[in-house]
């Protein structure tokens, strides 16, 4: 071509970006950029996950990106002005992105593209690296795939943490005419949202996850329940899955091996408790959302009857990097019995709220410090919510755990699915041990009389502690009733929802309005 | 073979015009055949009409083989499918504990405020209805809120009062 060659603009199409206004913000870099026609190519990435920088506005010169952020819509004309897409001299300038602390000081494996590609684009995915280990996995024998998965130490990042390998191998030796992999994408917890940036930033990964675990355990039919509170990811994983169908990736011939995997979407309709896997099955074969007895367990006995791989996102999309780079290069991540990394999610009331991908092992504290910063209000932290809505209130004594599962579960607590809500010292903590009942009561399926009915009792008796009325009986019926719920619950929600609230009787007792915690 | 929707109508003593009827009979003729097929179907119902009307049950039970009681406990199992018409907007409050962290209870009050309904409630006029919500994965930029199929992050009240301004004219948004 005769003219200069055309600048790539990136500006992240995520939901996250796209809640700041980063569609405005490209339309506007596209409408400013318009004059010299054709010089600006606006390509919406997916995010890097610096969420409090988004809009992250990036511009490639010579091969490496540089960023500007956070970008408003009132920002894009100074850009222009300021020649951002030849030169770095912006306020808002952050220089190379590969170089901003807070992404060079991660270990990004599993999300490895996210943020670099565009989502929708298998050309991207294939250039950086996608689509090797499902390559690998055509030559290999099922069990072959499966003791690679085992080797690397990959367990269930949904929260259960149960070893990969030893699930698959389980429905690979469970012989049937129909066996199924189902993707768990129900990431109800609150702080979490990985999940959903891999399906709307990298959709292939899981794709190619899926299909591999298909190949292994012999299983032809795949579904990725999907919540229906994330619309976008939705749209770009039904995109994502006809592309890889136009493209051999899917179908009754997978790259060629003459194997067949299909794969389809099932949106879900706002039920918490189908983010259990068993309660997943039911709601896919379209009943009402309520737990099953185990055993049989669903690698035997899962969906429609059949044996079924129950996997969450996170878990299937680390498969493609641990079958193309191999068992050793993702287990020498990490420490102890928690190998490869941890998907991190930081948010709440946090300067600087993100996804972190990281070597399992980093104390919170200093975890915390180091990417998240002070609190969004200055003021300091209170308390951190780990794993979710079901997992334990920590309290900044408590925070020299380092981040692994072991170490989480030995002080009562959760990694769960990774997230981390930070809560600055105004909080009420009494008031976050009630909504914890309160939501298990919103939630439970009903199907388990701890849960159904312990959580709204759980809720009365918090309100009667708050109010005063014989305080240290109900502080004891409170204790009691927590038992109950964790020793007789069928799943995890009732059996962990009171967690948080002991977590709160045990280190905020102030807040539950007990003036002397001896006496408790 | 299990039972499919063949395309002949089932009974229906519903007074509901044959024109309501036939978009749900479309609907199942392409739906039904998937395996596990009721979720879909619903979905579809309620994408197309808003809501899933009462109506529907006995043609949906009939089609899937299924009693209406079964029907009838699925759409009330789950949160976000609705048995009558929503206001012309929905507007979903996250409630979880990320955004409660950021402000949620407040951004709350403030929304049944403005609006001048408590949560699954429509407005007078039929403009919103507003609905509660537990985790839209924008947790890094709390709180958020879902108009309809979209998100917005870090919203304050007056935010939440200019985005109903903007969406639905002036007179929304003063609390």
């Amino acid at each position: 071509m005769a003219r200069h060659s055309t600048v790539r603009v990136f500006v992240p199409g995520d939901t996250t970006a796209r809640s700041m206004g980063a569609d405005v913000v490209a339309e506007e870099i596209t409408r400013l950029a318009a004059k010299p026609k054709g010089s600006v190519e606006v390509i919406r990435n997916g995010s890097r996950g610096l969420y409090w920088l988004e809009p992250l506005v990036e511009v490639e010169r010579e091969g490496e990106r540089f960023a500007y952020g956070p970008i408003e819509p009132d920002d894009v004309p100074g850009l222009f002005a300021a020649d951002f897409l030849n030169s770095n001299d912006h306020p808002k300038a952050l220089g190379s992105t590969e170089s901003i602390p807070y992404l060079a000081a991660q270990s990004r494996l599993t999300f490895c593209r996210v943020g670099i590609t565009e989502p929708l684009s298998l050309e991207d995915y294939e250039k950086y690296g996608g689509y090797k280990g499902l390559g690998k996995a055509v030559g290999m024998a099922g069990d072959e795939v499966i003791s690679t998965v085992t080797e690397s130490g990959l367990r269930g990042r949904g929260g259960a943490a149960f070893p990969t390998g030893i699930k698959w191998k389980t429905v690979l030796e469970t012989s049937a005419e129909q066996k199924y992999i189902t993707c768990n994408a129900d990431e109800g917890d609150s702080g979490t949202f990985a999940d959903r940036m891999i399906m709307e930033s990298d959709p292939f990964v899981l794709i190619e996850g899926m299909t591999i675990a298909g190949l292994a355990v012999g299983a032809t039919q795949g579904y990725i329940y999907l919540r229906a509170e994330y619309p976008l990811a939705i749209e770009i994983m039904t995109k994502a899955i006809a592309i890889a169908y136009s493209a051999g990736y899917l179908g009754k011939n997978v790259a060629d091996s003459s194997k067949t995997f299909h794969l389809e979407v099932r949106e879900a309709a706002g039920a918490y408790i189908c983010g259990e896997e068993t309660s997943m099955l039911e709601s896919l074969e379209g009943k009402r959302g309520q737990i099953r007895f185990r055993p049989p367990l669903p690698a035997v006995k899962g969906l429609f009857g059949a044996p079924t791989v129950v996997n969450n996102v996170i878990t299937l999309a680390s498969v493609p990097i641990i079958l193309a780079k191999g068992a050793d290069y993702y287990k020498n991540y990490g420490s102890g019995r928690s190998r490869g990394t941890l998907t991190v999610q930081l948010s709440g009331n946090i300067e600087r709220a993100g996804l972190v991908e990281i070597a399992f092992g980093q104390p919170l504290g200093q975890f915390l410090e180091e990417f998240g910063g002070d609190t969004a209000t200055g003021r300091p932290i209170r308390a951190v919510q780990a794993g979710g809505p079901l997992g334990a209130y920590l309290h900044p004594s408590q925070f020299k755990t380092p981040l692994d599962y072991e170490a989480f579960a030995e002080i009562g607590a959760m990694i769960g699915h990774g997230g981390l809500v930070v809560f600055d010292d105004s909080t009420d903590m009494g008031e976050q041990a009630r909504f914890a009942m309160e939501f298990c009561a919103i939630e439970s399926c009903g199907k388990c009389t701890p849960c159904r009915i312990g959580s709204v009792r759980g809720v009365e008796v918090i309100d009667r502690i708050r109010n005063g009325e014989n305080e240290h009986m109900n502080l004891e019926l409170l204790r009691d009733l927590c038992d109950t719920m964790i020793e007789g619950s069928l799943c995890a929600l009732g059996g962990m929802a009171p967690l948080p609230v002991i977590s709160v009787l045990d280190h905020f007792s102030e807040d539950m309005g007990v003036r002397d915690p001896k006496r408790t | 073979m299990r039972s499919v929707f063949l395309g002949t109508a089932p009974v229906n003593d519903s007074q509901e015009s044959s024109e309501e009827n036939q978009r749900i009979f479309a609907i199942l003729e392409r739906e039904a055949s998937r395996p596990g097929p009721l979720l879909p179907v619903l979905h579809a119902i309620q994408n197309q009409l808003g809501f899933i009307p009462e109506y529907a049950v006995p043609i949906v039970a009939q089609a899937l083989n299924l009693s209406r009681a079964e029907v009838h406990g699925v759409i009330s199992f789950y949160h976000l499918f609705r048995t009558s018409p929503p206001g012309q907007r929905t507007l979903y409050i996250c409630r979880a504990e990320a955004c409660q962290s950021m402000g949620a209870r407040a951004l709350e009050s403030h929304a049944k405020q403005s609006l001048g309904v408590s949560f699954h409630g429509t407005t007078q006029d039929g403009r919103y209805s507003l609905e509660p919500i537990y985790c839209l994965g924008n947790c890094a930029c709390s709180p958020s809120v879902m108009i309809d199929k979209t998100v917005y992050g870090r919203v304050t009240p007056e935010r939440l009062d200019e985005l109903l301004a903007e969406e639905s004219g002036p007179e929304y948004g003063k609390a």
